[in-house]
């Protein structure tokens, strides 16, 4: 029984069938993916979002996920952001020849639990085996469908100047506890990533109101390329506050060590919401209820101001732009 | 977080501001001579908050900045000898040399690692006895006493493949430089906060006796910023030039000692090329003699091919604080932070770059 | 210039430490503070100790600050 992934394992032949048969169809579960036809075939009758991603993160384990978990949350998330009701995932595996099966079996364990926990089936898929040192250990694409609910209309540029911006948790805590692992940085911390699935947090939001304008979800670049995006889309600007940021002392100490700024380091598990000033209290109150939101802050407002910028009022109450990352955060000794 | 929150209390900040506009009656320019000054200055929006009265210029307290193209380029070319693991700090990888930059030969198959210490640099030297790490060794006076140590540890070790390219420079022999060649009249003196936890605040005494000019040390948060500008007013108010401590907490007149010793059991000062002000005598470390097998120019025949300053930079400039960003023709139309043409915009302390991310609209 | 953060020693073990700051700790060396002990605070810069942080100076600076503030309203 062999312990490692081989070229054979992508080639088509008898031993690409069995790893699909036994490591992903029977850990995923579910009658369409079962069935093993090439396309899933299903009915739906409502408005649809579509989305795909790829995860190449290294290391594929680190403190509070894997690339799996990330997989999944990642193309959750982006459903979430429109509104929609995650319902069905693509799972495209490119695997680096020598990794082991034992890995494998972990990833694929983790996939099935994130997508239980968001209501998600995984209903086709496919499996490429390449060259050692063509692929990082294991890169995963995955492509979702969801529902969009009757009368629901979110987009990036629906932003509208008076409305107000929820942050709905405390934001690095991806980036540093992902940092963490890297060789040549090292440092410890029990702090773990944050990432999550939101279509049940964003479900919650939906059923109070539905003056919610913009939804996303910070990854790579952090907040502010986040909000300076959605700046831009909605031809806005947007202010926030430093103060009502939420950081955790981890993050902070962190970043302070390595020269980073919080405001750019990446998340997993986090949802910024542009909504109806009206609305935004009871919003917020419907997030602080829900697990992945209890940390949630009404952290700014839409303005007239410099459309497409962002501007954050300093600790000292002076304003400064804030500009989207440019190129990699790197740590510094300036 | 002890030592960094209380000294961001805004209630504090807004004190010492009304303080300072009280006071300051007299027109006035002020150097921040550190690159980390600079940054903090930007992000936390003081130039807004200080009356029309004081006029801030920064200086060329950013080792990543001053670091002559002709360096980079022997680092980029280190990077290209098989066998060698260049390690470095992150600050450098971005910047340009005459055609290429670390991170693009990275990119090419150089093995170039960014290490947050030399201590991760030795680490990677024990675990790969056949490949040769040299370790990129810039920072002012804070940095070079842990490059030096790093020095003592591989002797002590006995770690044979650990070289270090010394690009590390001096502080006060620049500044001297740039006071005597005056061409920008200052006021005062920020003076560079950790540089002077290590040489102490008598680093700085040449600067108010020989050239009348008023200094403060300052640490980095803002109360510990504006504090110091409350000094500098103090003192130009009251027509005096001395060197006063603000950032009491951490420096003291004497320094480090043991920090300055070990510096200079590893270094010697040597002449050294700043970009943008040109050679300055005794400006530089080299390893001495003794240690000469951990110098990577000593170990290798570094060849690297005739340096091309970059066209319409005035980084140089910038350093001196002649000019800002503001005037120069590239600031933000080609040079960026994602394309650097010089070293201002790529170093994170860089001038450029904290008028890039933090100016407002009006350039300031 | 250059970025130095107050830290905590929390253990020490010849001539390195190990320090914290907000719950991330790391093995950092005492090389260039030899005096420090387990509950100082020193400046961290690249993975050294390069200062002790005098803790009755930090409170006379914020002394000063709380009344320059008092006198300002």
């Amino acid at each position: 029984m062999e312990d490692k992934i081989l070229l054979a394992h992508g080639s088509g032949g008898k031993l690409a069938h069995d790893l699909i048969v036994k490591s992903f169809v029977s850990a995923l579960d579910n009658p369409l993916l079962a069935q093993m036809d090439d396309a899933a075939v299903f009915d739906v009758k409502h408005r649809l979002a579509f989305t795909t991603d790829s995860y190449v993160v290294n290391p594929i384990f680190f403190p509070g996920g894997d690339i799996g978990k990330l997989a999944v949350c990642g193309t959750v998330n982006d459903l979430a952001t429109s509104g929609a009701r995650p319902l069905y995932l693509s799972l495209a595996l490119i695997i680096e020849e020598g990794l082991s099966l034992n890995d494998l079996k972990k990833v694929i364990d983790s996939i099935k639990a994130t997508a239980d926990e968001a209501g998600v089936k995984i209903i086709t898929g496919d499996t490429k085996v390449v060259n050692r040192g063509s692929a990082d250990k294991l890169f995963i694409n995955t492509s979702g469908i969801g529902i969009i609910p009757e009368g629901v209309s979110i987009s990036g540029s629906n932003a509208k100047s008076g409305d107000k911006v929820i942050l709905s948790g405390t934001i690095g805590d991806h980036g540093i506890a992902v940092l963490s692992k890297r060789e040549g940085i090292s440092f410890s911390t029990t702090l773990e990533s944050d990432c999550a699935p939101l279509a049940g947090l964003v479900e919650d939001m939906l059923k109070v109101s539905r003056n919610i304008h913009s939804l996303r979800d910070p990854t790579r670049g952090g907040l502010t390329t986040t909000l300076n995006e959605l700046a831009e889309q909605s031809k806005v600007g947007i202010r926030i506050e430093e103060s009502k940021i939420p950081v955790r002392d981890e993050v902070i100490g962190a970043c302070e060590m390595l020269g980073f700024d919080p405001l750019y380091v990446a998340n997993e598990g986090k949802m910024v919401a542009i909504v109806a000033a009206e609305d935004a209290e009871k919003i917020l109150k419907v997030m602080k209820k829900h697990r992945y939101g209890k940390d949630a802050a009404i952290i700014g407002e839409v303005i007239a101001d410099h459309p497409g910028r962002l501007v954050m009022r300093t600790l000292l109450g002076s304003s400064r732009i804030v500009d989207m990352l440019e190129g990699d955060l790197l740590p510094r000794i300036c | 977080m002890k030592y960094i929150t209380e000294f961001r209390r805004s209630e504090l900040a807004e004190g010492l501001i009304f303080d300072i506009r009280q006071k300051s009656k007299r027109k006035v320019r002020f150097m921040e001579f550190c690159g980390g000054h600079t940054v903090a200055i930007f992000k936390y929006g003081i130039r807004q908050t200080l009356p029309p009265t004081i006029e801030m210029v920064s200086g060329p307290g950013c080792p990543v900045c001053v670091t002559a193209t002709a360096d980079i380029d022997k680092a980029i070319a280190l990077a290209a000898i098989p066998g060698v693991i260049i390690t470095s700090f992150g600050d450098m990888l971005r910047v340009p040399g005459s055609r290429s930059s670390l991170q693009k030969v990275r990119a090419e198959g150089a093995d170039v690692r960014i290490v947050y210490s030399t201590m991760d640099a030795l680490a990677f030297a024990q675990d790969n006895p056949n490949k040769t790490v040299v370790f990129i060794g810039v920072g002012f006076e804070t940095t070079a006493p842990t490059i030096a140590v790093s020095v003592l540890q591989a002797k002590e070790q006995g770690i044979k493949n650990y070289r270090v390219l010394s690009l590390n420079k001096l502080c006060p022999p620049v500044i001297k430089s740039i006071l005597d060649v005056g061409e920008v009249k200052l006021d005062g003196l920020i003076c560079p906060g950790h540089v002077s936890a290590i040489t102490g605040s008598n680093a700085w005494e040449f600067v108010a006796h020989d050239y009348g000019i008023p200094c403060v040390v300052a640490g980095f948060e803002p109360t510990d910023i504006l504090q110091c500008v409350d000094m500098l007013v103090t003192q130009v108010e009251k027509r005096e030039a001395k060197v006063e401590i603000a950032y009491k907490r951490g420096v003291t007149p004497e320094g480090n000692l043991q920090a300055q010793h070990i510096m200079l059991q590893v270094f010697e000062p040597c002449p050294a090329k700043w970009r943008g002000i040109g050679m300055v005598p005794d400006s530089g470390l080299k390893l001495r003699p003794k240690f000469a097998i951990y110098d990577a120019e000593v170990a290798f025949d570094i060849k690297p091919e005739p340096t091309v300053e970059p066209k319409g930079c005035i980084c140089g400039e910038i350093l001196r604080g002649v000019k800002t960003p503001a005037d120069c023709r590239l600031f933000r139309k080609v040079c960026t932070p994602e394309n650097p043409v010089g070293p201002c915009m790529v170093s994170s302390e860089g001038s450029c770059s904290a008028y890039y991310l933090y100016g407002d609209d009006s350039g300031r | 210039m250059c970025l130095a953060v107050p830290v905590m020693i929390t253990k020490i073990e010849g001539k390195e430490a190990e320090v914290e700051i907000g719950g991330i700790s790391r093995r950092i060396s005492l090389w260039l503070t030899p005096e420090a002990k387990v509950g100082d605070y020193v400046l961290l810069h690249t993975g050294y100790a390069i200062s002790l942080l005098d803790q009755e100076e930090a409170e006379e600076t914020l002394k000063l600050f709380e009344e320059i503030a008092k006198a300002a309203k």
